[in-house]
């Protein structure tokens, strides 16, 4: 392990003469015993790549090893939270989580197909929107927020029972069209800095934006704990803050653009391993 | 330096107070995307210009652009093209069109319009996320434009 280190500040030296810091060579193994794929081929809908990247290769060797073992990742705290919660009774029905479910780590491989079609509802569904549909059709219990405290808490215990489990969410069939809304999306251009997804993180992915190091910009890994806010992110908030960033007027979390990026995206993420709780800068 | 800074300054305002400038959409771009006049009708000052290339809030060039001769000011960006020695091999013409709309130079460039206030998809109230209201601004103003083409003419190898 240490040599492993020592190998990526020597690459780093060589890299860059500025702040990037990454080793974009390191592996992932989570508490000596998870491991994760971090790069793999890229999914044949995915045109422009031929590798892709989980975004952890591109953060620095210390925000790497934060996430190498669950004792050091912030983001394993809101596990616990979350865990309370899972075992606890709401709502007019009398039930939780675990008593559909049983044990969290009975949800293991759930987080790796979403967003997934649901049938009844007759839409797609963020992972999110499923637990708020539990939490309504089954429980008899309010909505949490979308990307509040709650949901995300809940987020990271459901990817963290999935952890080393290849994301694998389908394309074709019901979702094609927000598939394609969504990859549409993914191509335009925002704000007044008229800048696409694309132009960041296809074409520039690995490159220095000023001091920040551009990535793929793959979810496989939320939630994130950041440590620039030093809390859980979803996925739709970061988008927001992506479009905010481009002085465009954004989308708001939860909306069907968002719904139909965040399936695009997760797919071009499709055999990286479902990574979450992560850590990122 | 001080004295210089503060000459910019003072011409930047007088230059946005009278109005003087060009309209973003009245700027005449050549067929290879070059601008021959001067956006201000003023010429540029290269130390105004330095402080733009570095500044976050204003042009924020090295955001992008690798420039040797800017090194004490931190975190070069890899995305555009290293700026070392533009002023020797591109005119004052084009650089102007190049950072006025580089898309009128570079089809599809990843690089933002600094003069360009027409023509966004969604344009945003700065960086709230919320719509814009009223006409957007041009991310620099004509003499700002100029002042940043008169430090590029200084970076010869």
């Amino acid at each position: 392990m240490k040599s492993l280190f020592k190998g990526g500040i020597a690459a780093v030296a060589i890299l860059s003469a500025f702040a990037a810091n990454a080793d974009e060579e390191a592996d992932l193994v989570i508490n000596e015993e998870i491991e994760i794929t971090v790069r793999t081929d890229a999914p044949a809908h995915v045109e422009n790549l031929s590798t892709i990247y989980s975004g952890w290769v591109f953060r620095s060797t210390e925000t790497q090893a934060l996430q190498m073992d669950d004792f050091e990742n912030p983001g394993m705290i809101f596990v616990d939270d979350a865990i309370a919660a899972w075992n606890t009774v709401e709502g007019t029905e009398g039930q939780s989580c675990a008593a559909c479910h049983g044990a969290p780590e009975e949800m293991a491989g759930v987080r790796a197909v979403y967003p997934k079609w649901n049938d009844e509802a007759e839409e797609v569904r963020t992972i999110a929107m499923q637990v708020n549909g539990c939490r309504t059709e089954q429980m008899g219990a309010d909505e949490w927020k979308y990307d509040g405290n709650e949901m995300l808490n809940m987020e990271a215990l459901l990817a963290s029972v999935s952890r080393g489990i290849p994301v694998n969410v389908a394309i074709d069939g019901p979702v094609q069209a927000m598939w394609e809304k969504g990859r549409e999306l993914y191509y335009t251009r925002f704000g007044q800095l008229d800048l696409s997804c694309a132009n960041c993180h296809e074409d520039n992915y690995g490159n220095n934006i000023r001091a920040d190091h551009l990535s793929q910009g793959q979810i496989n890994a939320f939630p994130t704990y950041r440590l620039k806010n030093a809390k859980l992110n979803g996925v739709q908030g970061r988008f927001r803050g992506c479009i905010r960033d481009t002085r465009a007027e954004t989308f708001a979390v939860g909306s069907e653009e968002f719904i139909a990026l965040e399936l695009y995206v997760a797919s071009r993420g499709n055999g990286l391993s479902v990574e979450g709780p992560s850590v990122r800068n | 330096m001080k004295q210089i800074l503060s000459a910019g300054v003072a011409i930047a305002i007088a230059t946005v107070g009278f109005a003087e400038g060009m309209m973003p959409d009245d700027v005449v771009y050549s067929e290879y995307g070059e601008v021959e006049a001067s956006l201000s009708g003023q010429p540029g000052d290269a130390a105004a210009g330095l402080e733009i290339m570095v500044s976050r809030g204003k042009g924020n060039c090295i955001a992008c652009h690798q420039v040797t001769a800017l090194e004490e000011y931190p975190f070069h960006g890899e995305v555009g093209p290293s700026l070392d020695g533009v002023g020797e091999y591109r005119t004052a013409a084009e650089l102007r069109g190049i950072i006025a709309n580089a898309k009128m130079t570079y089809e599809g460039t990843i690089m933002p319009a600094f003069y360009r206030a027409s023509g966004f998809n969604r344009p945003g109230n700065a960086f709230t996320g919320k719509a814009a209201e009223g006409e957007l601004s041009p991310l620099l103003t004509a003499q700002e434009i100029e002042d940043v083409v008169a430090y590029l003419q200084t970076l010869k190898d």
